[in-house]
């Protein structure tokens, strides 16, 4: 049952999946960052699951090591790497949500099909009035 | 001189801490005057780096004094410091242009934030192009994003799809840049280390295992996401039509080219020549999507009312040139590919500019608002059909040298394959014959509407740094010495397996 014991690498690919299925299928922009979030959340969890052995420790002196025996560690470079990602993630929802809040704001709407509906119009309403002009 | 041995560090150190200081400058005109003595300041840098790299070889900076591949290292060769020159000159004359110009479109109680925003991009993307740290790269990759997002917005002040256009690139962008993160992540899994040249040399011991085989994929998908490499190349159009004009300009002229540099860092210095040309059909894949990209992108500028939608489209073509050289593998190719990210940068940002000062006094980017003014602004019109010339790729413009380089590179290849994209490539410069032609016959050949204000010329606080980008373009079409000089040196490097 190898591929059992490899279950947080399945979960994920899994979460990986949704986040992006969310990201594509929704027309509303705050689902949308949420899947982006999803997506995000699921490359901290392999990066986690990357440094992480079984019965491992964290790099530092202990006793079973003074008393010589032998000692697993676990790698801690890709948590403090993710916790960079982490940071990263937190900024880009902030951006984005700022942008959600600016759209509602201007198109009264967050719903993807009613802001490229109103662009539209706009669009056409402006062609109209230059083909009114000589 | 012991500042000198710091350079690697101030290129990016300088602009990172300036950034924050900006956004503190109150009053008029002051932060705008922070950021462009910071600009010419980095530019003066990278021009340093430029010549010390061409005299002694690679420069590796050891970070805090930690010895590489423990510490993180930033490494200068032939390529980076070609791209950090690249990448300042466009920030310093982009901004210098930028008073004026964002003066009049993004609201003064934001300026300081404005040019904050600018400097921290600038910052991020010479992070990118010096650091040796794979993981630093999606850092600053990150850094330069966020803040180009931001800047894109800006322009929601003067029409508000500018929001919706900076949020679809936020969405893509993010997805890129994590898709970068998780290859780096593979390749870390496999070979313990950050560092790209160690990186480099334990790779080929586990290069047969899918894990590094789905990291390629991984990388080389998120990387182009970042390109706009076709099909993948939905967010630019938007994000450069709507984005403040001199944020066009800026970005126009650089975050393509980063983005092109990850690419032939991972491809050719990290994974190597013979993993991602041999084992992989990266050069094949790159060669369709680049030949499709030129040729759909060229057809389609043709189609725009919008001068800034106009040559958005065309940089997407202009991306296709860029990657069809790499495609092909060899040192000719990746010389094209190379040289063309400096001459595409100068005559883009410079005709980028050039409708800024038009969009300063017409208010409009319309072709068909475009109407007559060759005789009412006769330098900045002139100076359009000048960079036009080099989209075209017209001999004595910077655009013909990497014409001429990859149709060297397609004949030293020989292959039937390559002789085919030759020849589109002909086919794609007739195209934007076509596109610059309708340009140049609305402002020339079209009488300015009956009734309509007269309109002056641009201002020359404006009007100089447009000409000198287009003056350059053309000077490095006729002296090719230095770009050519410089883009053959990073493809040997790159091809050899060493940077």
């Amino acid at each position: 049952m190898t591929w059992l014991g490899h279950f947080n690498y399945w979960i994920f690919v899994v979460l990986m999946m949704i986040g992006l299925y969310i990201v594509i299928s929704r027309g509303n922009l705050v689902k949308k960052i949420v899947g982006l979030n999803v997506f995000q959340t699921s490359v901290f969890l392999l990066y986690i699951s990357m440094g992480k052995i079984w019965d491992g420790t964290a790099p530092i002196v202990t006793d079973a090591l003074m008393d010589g025996r032998p000692v697993a560690y676990s790698n801690p470079v890709p948590h403090v790497l993710i916790l960079t990602a982490i940071v990263v993630g937190v900024a880009t929802t902030a951006l984005g949500l700022a942008f959600v809040v600016r759209i509602k704001e201007s198109y009264g709407t967050i719903e993807e099909d009613e802001i490229q509906h109103m662009d539209e119009e706009a669009f056409l309403a402006r062609s109209e009035h230059l083909g009114g002009q000589p | 001189m012991t500042l000198a041995i710091h350079y690697p560090a101030l290129q990016v150190v300088l602009p990172l801490l300036a950034a924050p200081l900006c956004s503190l400058m109150r009053g008029r005109d002051f932060a705008w005057a922070f950021a462009t003595l910071v600009s010419w300041l980095a530019f003066g840098i990278a021009v340093a780096l430029l010549f010390a790299v061409r005299a002694d070889g690679a420069i590796s900076y050891h970070l805090g004094g930690w010895e590489p591949p423990w510490g993180i290292e930033y490494r200068v060769d032939a390529l980076g410091s070609y791209l950090l020159a690249i990448v300042t000159l466009i920030s310093a004359v982009s901004l210098s242009f930028a008073r004026l110009s964002v003066a009049r479109e993004v609201r003064q109680d934001q300026h300081a934030l404005f040019y904050t925003m600018w400097l921290l991009c600038l910052a991020g993307m010479l992070g990118i192009a010096i650091t040796g740290d794979a993981f630093n790269i999606f850092v600053f990759l990150e850094v330069s994003s966020l803040s180009t997002y931001a800047l894109v917005a800006m322009g929601g002040g003067g029409d508000r799809r500018a929001l919706t256009a900076a949020y679809q690139y936020l969405v893509l962008g993010t997805i890129g840049a994590t898709f970068i993160l998780i290859g780096i992540g593979l390749i870390y899994m496999m070979t313990g280390t950050l560092n790209i040249l160690d990186m480099s040399e334990r790779l080929p011991a586990v290069a047969d295992t899918r894990t590094i085989r789905v990291a390629a994929g991984f990388l080389t998908i998120g990387i182009a996401l970042k390109l706009a490499l076709f099909p993948l190349h939905v967010w630019l159009p938007n994000a450069y039509t709507y984005a403040p004009n001199a944020v066009s300009a800026f970005i126009a002229g650089t975050s393509t080219k980063v983005s092109l540099y990850l690419l032939l860092r991972f491809s050719l210095t990290v994974f190597g020549p013979t993993f991602s040309f041999g084992k992989l059909p990266l050069n094949e894949i790159l060669a369709v999507l680049a030949v499709a990209a030129f040729l759909i992108f060229s057809a389609l500028a043709i189609l725009q009312e919008n001068v800034k939608r106009l040559l958005a489209y065309s940089s997407i073509a202009q991306v296709g040139y860029m990657v069809l050289g790499i495609s092909f593998a060899s040192v000719t190719g990746l010389t094209a590919g190379i040289v063309h990210l400096f001459n595409h940068a100068l005559i883009k940002t410079g005709l980028f500019l050039c409708v800024a000062c038009v969009a300063y006094r017409i208010g409009s980017v319309r072709i068909t608002a475009m109407a007559g003014l060759g005789r009412q602004m006769p330098f900045t019109m002139f100076a359009f059909v000048l960079g036009g010339f080099g989209l075209i790729g017209v001999p004595l413009t910077a655009g013909f040298v990497t014409k001429w380089y990859l149709i060297m590179a397609a004949l030293e290849a020989g292959t039937s394959l390559g002789l085919v994209a030759a020849g589109l490539v002909l086919v794609s410069s007739l195209l934007a014959v076509i596109y610059v032609w309708k340009v140049v016959e609305s402002a020339y050949f079209r009488p300015a509407p009956a009734g309509s204000p007269p309109v002056r010329e641009a201002p020359l606080a404006l009007l100089v740094p447009t000409w000198a980008l287009i003056l350059a373009s053309i000077y490095f079409g006729i002296d090719t010495r230095i770009s050519v000089g410089v883009a053959r040196d990073a493809a040997v490097a790159l091809l050899g397996g060493i940077s």
